[in-house]
């Protein structure tokens, strides 16, 4: 009974040549909302396609809902939503036709599947749109109504591959509080971001993953305590002012970081800092509390992925 | 290879996807039914009317009875492999609708073996309007003519088959027009809808037994004229063969072309 919904062990992919998921583990509980954070080509979508059962493993071992997923790809994906990475909505069809034709491939019946579009168009706010053609709807419209579709046969776990990407901040809130409903009616999430204000506001835990490998797991506030302290300061490089400044930031327990003309300083001790540099007030900085975002750079590097 | 052979594993749920491609014809049938008719009834005038002045009768047939039973099949094979290569082909790439449906309970096949069913829907939908228009024009009248639907639709999935097997191999849209103008245009010309194969040189007559066209033709001749022989027996064995083969080859094609 305490079977994880999602057990992945060794779990590796291999596109011809390429290796694009190295043999990862995790495990996302039964109603949790799980996360995986990653850069561009980190190994995220393809993470997911497997858990889908879209893209056949190359090695290791997957169990969703405590059943290999290449033995039993039917009975798990009855029990799932996916919200893709791109947009797939039918465009031969309606707003309102692409749930109700897509409840069917559930073998859900016609009427309660015509009863399940109509709720869920209410429940994305799509509900004045329910007659219109695909091609008209804006880009978080089209968003939302994926997020409808993953929902027609009810399921008790929903795969969302960055569900707010491209979102505006209206549309991006929206989605957010429909899955935390959704997680508070017992749904499980797993879901990939790179908006690391995403999987701090809905993420229970995480894990990051970079060039088809996971890097650390934890939640949210254990990821911050393990790898960044409380406070950010940024100082714009360059002079002999901010040399002078930071030597008098000697035995201020502190981790910096250079990236390009910036000075990254990490650290618990905030006040001192502030005192110290309060002579300095010419030079400009910027002082923040650390974020996930910290947390992700220093994990991933700063470097630009092609 | 070995996975090309297997026999593909497709269910009923098959059906959920020609469901889906009958909503989306439904919007616009009628324009499609037009477009289905107004070709083959141009033919027949042009050609039945026109050349028939020219044209002593073939197999004691005037010339516009001679071509009708074969516009019909060659009207079932454009619907067909029109829909199972410019239609599955947009619904596969462009519009990821295979994409989004394989992620449900229905399965890669089944996508596949759906789209051949509507393929081969609309192939036999396109013969049947033209018989709807022949037999009241007095082009064909014969009882065989009950057994003409069969023939519509084992035509259509022969046709549907074959083109979903060149979909799974399409890497764009102009690769379509090697097997239009290579394979369906010349099935169109020497299939035996327009003149016997019996005044064309030995080697053609070969050439033309391994096109599908041709015994449909054939099947569809005997059943409008009554003149049945048990050779259309053969022909339509000939039809059952290619078309299992090809139906099976189709799917597990494009199965190996969607697994990423
Ligand atoms: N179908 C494919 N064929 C070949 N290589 C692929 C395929 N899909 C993905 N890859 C490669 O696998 C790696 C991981 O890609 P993936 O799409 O999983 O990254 P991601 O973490 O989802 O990135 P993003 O944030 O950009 O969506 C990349 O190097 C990508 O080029
Ligand atoms: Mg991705």
């Amino acid at each position: 009974m305490n079977e994880p919904v999602i057990r992945a062990s060794g779990l590796r992919k291999e596109y011809s040549g390429l290796v694009a998921v190295r043999g990862i583990d995790f495990e996302v509980e039964r109603g949790e909302c799980f996360g995986i954070l990653g850069p561009n080509g980190a190994g995220k979508t393809t993470t997911m396609n497997m858990v889908q059962g879209y893209s056949p493993l190359s090695g290791g071992e997957l169990r969703v809902f405590g059943l290999a997923i290449e033995k039993h790809p039917r009975k798990i994906k009855a029990r799932m939503g996916v919200v893709p990475q791109e947009n797939n909505l039918d465009p031969d069809l309606t707003v309102g036709e692409n749930l109700r034709v897509y409840a069917r491939y559930f073998d859900i019946p016609k009427k309660e599947g015509a009863l399940r579009a109509d709720r869920l168009l209410g429940f994305v706010a799509l509900s004045e749109k329910r007659d219109e053609k695909i091609p008209t709807l804006s880009g978080g419209m089209k968003r939302r109504l994926l997020v409808a579709r993953a929902l027609v046969n009810d399921p008790e776990l929903i795969i969302l591959d960055e569900p707010t990407t491209g979102l505006d901040p209206q549309a991006r809130h929206l989605i957010w509080q429909k899955l935390r409903g959704l997680k508070k009616s017992g749904a499980t999430l797993a879901l990939t971001t790179h908006n690391m204000e995403e999987a701090a506001a809905l993420c229970d835990r995480l894990v990051i993953m970079d060039h088809g490998r996971i890097l650390d797991e934890g939640s949210p506030r254990q990821l911050l305590e393990r790898h960044v302290k409380g406070s950010v300061f940024e100082f714009e490089a360059g002079g002999e002012r901010l040399r002078e400044l930071l030597s008098c930031l000697e035995g201020i327990k502190q981790e910096s970081e250079t990236a390009g003309d910036t000075i990254f300083i990490y650290t618990d001790e905030a006040e001192e800092v502030l005192r110290r540099t309060a002579c300095f007030s010419e030079i400009g900085f910027r002082h923040r509390r650390a974020t996930l975002e910290d947390v992700f750079l220093k994990l991933t590097g700063r470097e630009l992925r092609e | 290879m070995n996975n090309l052979l297997k026999p593909p594993r497709v269910g009923r749920r098959a059906f959920k996807v020609w469901l889906r491609n009958r909503d989306t014809w439904l919007k616009f049938y009628r324009a499609s039914l037009v477009g289905n008719l107004a070709e083959p009834v141009l033919f027949l005038l042009a050609f039945g009317l026109g050349l028939s002045r020219f044209i002593t009768d073939i197999d004691g047939l005037p010339y516009i009875n001679y071509i009708a039973p074969g516009l019909m099949l060659a009207a079932a094979m454009n619907a067909a492999t029109f829909e199972c290569t410019f239609g599955a082909y947009t619904r596969m790439s462009a519009q990821k609708t295979y994409d989004a449906i394989i992620v449900t309970p229905v399965s890669i096949e089944e996508v596949a073996a759906g789209d051949i069913l509507w393929g081969a829907s609309k192939g036999f939908l396109s013969a049947i309007v033209i018989l709807a228009v022949l037999v009241p024009w007095g082009l064909a009248a014969s009882p065989w003519l009950l057994l003409a639907p069969l023939l519509f639709l084992l035509s259509g999935l022969m046709f549907a088959s074959m083109s979903m097997i060149v979909t799974a191999f399409a890497p764009s849209y102009d690769y379509f027009a090697y097997y239009f103008s290579l394979v369906v245009s010349p099935m169109f010309f020497f299939s035996g809808v327009f003149f016997p194969l019996t005044s064309l040189p030995a080697w053609v007559r070969t050439v033309s037994w391994f096109m599908p066209l041709t015994h449909a033709v054939n099947i569809s001749r005997g059943l409008a004229t009554g003149n049945v022989s048990a050779s259309l027996l053969l022909d339509g064995l000939w039809m059952l063969v290619f078309t299992l083969a090809a139906g099976w080859l189709a799917i597990n094609l494009i199965k190996k072309r969607l697994i990423k």
